[in-house]
């Protein structure tokens, strides 16, 4: 099975058996793919004692945790076919995941990523505000997240604007003349949740007590990055949502949940409130104390798969977020596929010992 | 010698005040195993022993009998030197390692039971084993007043006007906490005549003679100890073992017994906290692509992962872990290990065997193994630790022809 036999399936069409049998086969090649083509992916699974031949569903397929991405350079291509190497983002000093891809997979990667985000913006191109800086991207050879993000959603722009300048102050005269000129269309909004409550919707309501209003009640925004922050913040979904909604309109929001490591096969969120699996990946939730897969409910450890990867062997991950799977393919939405929520990151490790910590080992 | 008093009002202390501080290097050095002091700590043991919150922290509790007065004639009896006249080298300043609770206390104790004024630096963070032990600090020195300035207890945050303030009045600089904290307080100068004892990152393993192992009846106690070795303080105390090395004859059977034995411990008293698992499978593959002959033994859950080595590689301690992270490693020669003990940073064999059989590798001139201890053994403090014998060091010899 090659990626264009799936990329043509409608994103949440699929039932669950059908998805299985689907992921089983695909990923098992790409597992085979991977063993062949990447040197130190081999001896990993040599090490498990996995065999290939034995996995009866994709969910036998050992995951590498995530982090491996930043401790070592693992590609199924050779130097002269990577094109884009992409770089999580990390605080100073820490380690960045490298992920290397070739031109195959950077294109299958947009071509999900469109299929995906058309369910929620419907089809064709529209303006777009990015509430972001336009620094984040101008450094090309090395992509943030944030960059990448921006990047990937960016080709759902037509003329696109950026909220934010590089000192994360609203842009207020271009962002005024930018919605007069595209007055009465659809427009796509697209940021980081934290950036977007900080420095766009506390903007707005200042502006407004100041008598400055803005109509974004043609907007789809799509945010991502965590609630983390905003947590901290005591700002929930909710109030997020009630609040944009009141400054300026704006009722069409949609969270995501992606990572670097997967680029494209991202997890939108739906009107319910749901982040929803497409046919092109999965979430598995897994028990921290032995792997074994959650039940439905049950919250534990997120691991993600991917149908796209072929040129680096990240098609099955075992992330440090904790998750919770909330059903399979009865959403009120009405999409099929396991639908999801995230309760935020693993808790660092308190290890006892003599040598005292002075940062995170990794 | 003119002190910055202005530096300790960053200091909080938790024994003692600044203005002891000040008159530090005014003090008297004492005799080793003096007389007063000897009274002092068994009256601090007697306080713990007494305390019933006490009770819930083994930790403290060891530390209580180490100090009680026949375990200290014990060590007065092997370690007082008869012939010579020595005295406590003058004002030791000890940094103790910032997440074990309990280490401060044993590394001021033999401070002064070997002659000298303390200043410790107690880990940040608010443990309750300090609190206590510094609690029956204070309630002891009530009834022994001249001792006072013979022990402050300080805690304050990395800081290196403070760490120069006490090093400039230290005789001896004890450091705990590995290698940055060495070289963190290696900027701060000492006095010309002034020593170092530093307790540097190290590793340690564990040799099972099978045929040993077999015969002992007891297999639950061997699980205990290996427990109190290793998962007591997550396996990652420079004197936990990283990896098991398996002698004799019957090691697929023994291993068998030892690790059932073991996971039903863990499975009972360690607290599993879900990082651990993928920091481990994170170890397992990192060390699958450095190394040749790695192969996970099967588990059926993530307390206890078991990496075997077919060869031992002088990096196999680079790709170390913790919290239940093992390297397992057969062995038909002794001498095999050379490689992993012929490193500085070899430290601590836990036996459970023949002990002699260590001697012709030790005898090769290795640079590692400082000390050889039956399993159940390892964390047990003692005046001669880590390769140092601390009543030399802490002590100077007068010379009286």
């Amino acid at each position: 099975m090659t990626f264009e036999d799936i990329i043509s399936i409608s994103p949440y069409s699929l039932d669950r058996e059908d998805k299985e049998s689907l992921l089983t086969s695909r990923l098992k090649e790409l597992t085979k793919l991977h063993m062949d083509s990447c040197h130190e992916y081999r001896r990993m699974m040599d090490a498990v004692g996995f065999d290939v031949e034995h996995v009866k569903s994709y969910k036998d397929i050992p995951f590498l945790p995530v982090r491996l991405f930043k401790e070592l350079d693992l590609k199924s291509v050779s130097q002269e076919d990577v094109v884009k190497t992409m770089t999580s983002s990390g605080t100073t000093g820490q380690a960045v995941s490298k992920i290397y891809l070739d031109r195959n997979t950077s294109a299958n990667q947009q071509k999900t990523m469109v299929k995906i985000v058309s369910e929620f913006t419907g089809a064709g191109r529209m303006p777009m505000i990015i509430i972001d800086c336009p620094s984040v991207i101008k450094n090309r050879a090395m992509f943030s997240a944030r960059g990448a993000g921006i990047l990937g959603f960016s080709m759902f722009g037509t003329k696109k604007v950026y909220a934010l300048d590089d000192d994360m102050k609203l842009d207020v005269e271009g962002l005024k003349e930018f919605l007069e000129k595209y007055q009465g269309q659809k427009i796509l909004l697209f940021g980081f949740t934290f950036m977007i409550w900080q420095h766009f919707y506390k903007e707005l309501v200042r502006l407004k007590d100041a008598g400055v209003t803005f109509d974004l009640s043609d907007g789809i925004l799509i945010h991502g990055g965590g609630w983390k922050k905003l947590i901290s913040e005591a700002v929930s979904r909710d109030e997020f949502h009630a609040r944009l909604k009141e400054v300026c309109g704006l009722e069409h929001i949609h969270d995501y949940y992606g990572m670097v490591e997967q680029t494209g096969c991202i997890y939108m969120e739906c009107e319910c409130g749901h982040l929803h699996a497409s046919v092109f990946s999965d979430v598995i939730i897994r028990r921290a104390i032995d792997f074994k897969e959650c039940e439905i409910g049950e919250p534990g450890i997120i691991q993600v798969v991917s149908t796209i990867p072929e040129s680096y062997p990240g098609h099955s991950l075992l992330t440090e977020d904790e998750g919770v799977i909330l059903g399979v393919d009865d959403c009120p939405c009405g999409r099929k596929g396991k639908y999801f929520k995230i309760n935020g990151r693993l808790k660092n490790a308190e290890i006892r010992g003599c040598s005292d910590t002075y940062a995170a080992k990794f | 010698m003119q002190l910055n008093s202005k530096v300790l009002d960053k200091v909080t202390f938790l024994t003692g005040s600044a203005d002891d501080v000040m008159n530090l290097p005014e003090i008297r050095a004492l005799s080793p195993f003096d007389d007063n002091v000897m009274v002092f700590l068994n009256d601090v043991s007697r306080e713990l022993m007494g305390n019933k919150e006490v009770k819930a922290y083994p930790d403290v509790v060891t530390f209580a009998f180490w100090i009680r007065k026949g375990s200290l004639l014990k060590l007065k009896e092997r370690f007082k030197d008869k012939d010579q006249m020595r005295l406590g080298k003058g004002i030791a300043f000890h940094i103790a390692p910032s997440n074990v609770p309990v280490n401060f206390a044993y590394s001021l104790a033999a401070g002064l039971i070997l002659g000298n004024a303390n200043v410790v630096r107690v880990p940040s963070r608010d443990f309750a084993q300090v609190k206590m032990i510094t609690d029956a600090f204070n309630k002891a020195l009530e009834q022994h007043e001249s001792l006072k300035s013979y022990l402050l207890c300080v805690r304050y945050e990395r800081d290196s006007e403070i760490n120069d303030l006490f090093c400039a009045i230290s005789d001896m600089r004890i450091v705990w906490g590995g290698d940055q904290t060495i070289s963190e307080l290696r900027k701060s100068p000492l006095p010309p005549r002034s020593g170092e004892i530093t307790f540097a990152d190290r590793y340690s393993l564990a040799v099972i003679d099978s045929d040993s192992y077999m015969t002992i009846e007891d297999k639950a106690r061997v699980a205990e100890d290996f427990y109190n070795d290793t998962f007591l303080t997550d396996q990652n105390a420079c004197t936990s073992p990283r990896i098991v090395v398996w002698t004799g004859k019957q090691i697929n059977e023994a291993k068998k017994i030892f690790w059932s034995e073991e996971h039903k411990l863990v499975e009972k008293k360690y607290t599993f906290q879900p990082i651990q698992a993928v920091n481990k499978l994170t170890q397992v593959y990192i060390a699958s692509t450095a190394m040749n002959g790695v192969k996970v033994e099967n588990h059926e859950d993530n307390l206890i992962v078991r990496i075997s080595v077919s060869e031992i590689n002088e990096n196999l301690m680079d790709y170390r872990d913790n919290s239940g992270y093992f390297y397992e490693y057969d062995c038909k020669d002794i001498m095999e290990l050379i490689s992993l003990c012929n490193d500085k940073r070899c430290q601590t064999i836990g036996y459970i065997g023949d002990r002699n059989m260590f001697v012709p590798l030790i005898l090769s001139g290795v640079k590692g193994i400082d000390r050889v201890v039956p399993v159940g053994k390892t964390m047990d403090f003692d005046l001669i630790w880590d390769g140092y014998n601390l009543p030399a060091m802490l002590t100077r010899t007068v010379a009286m022809v």
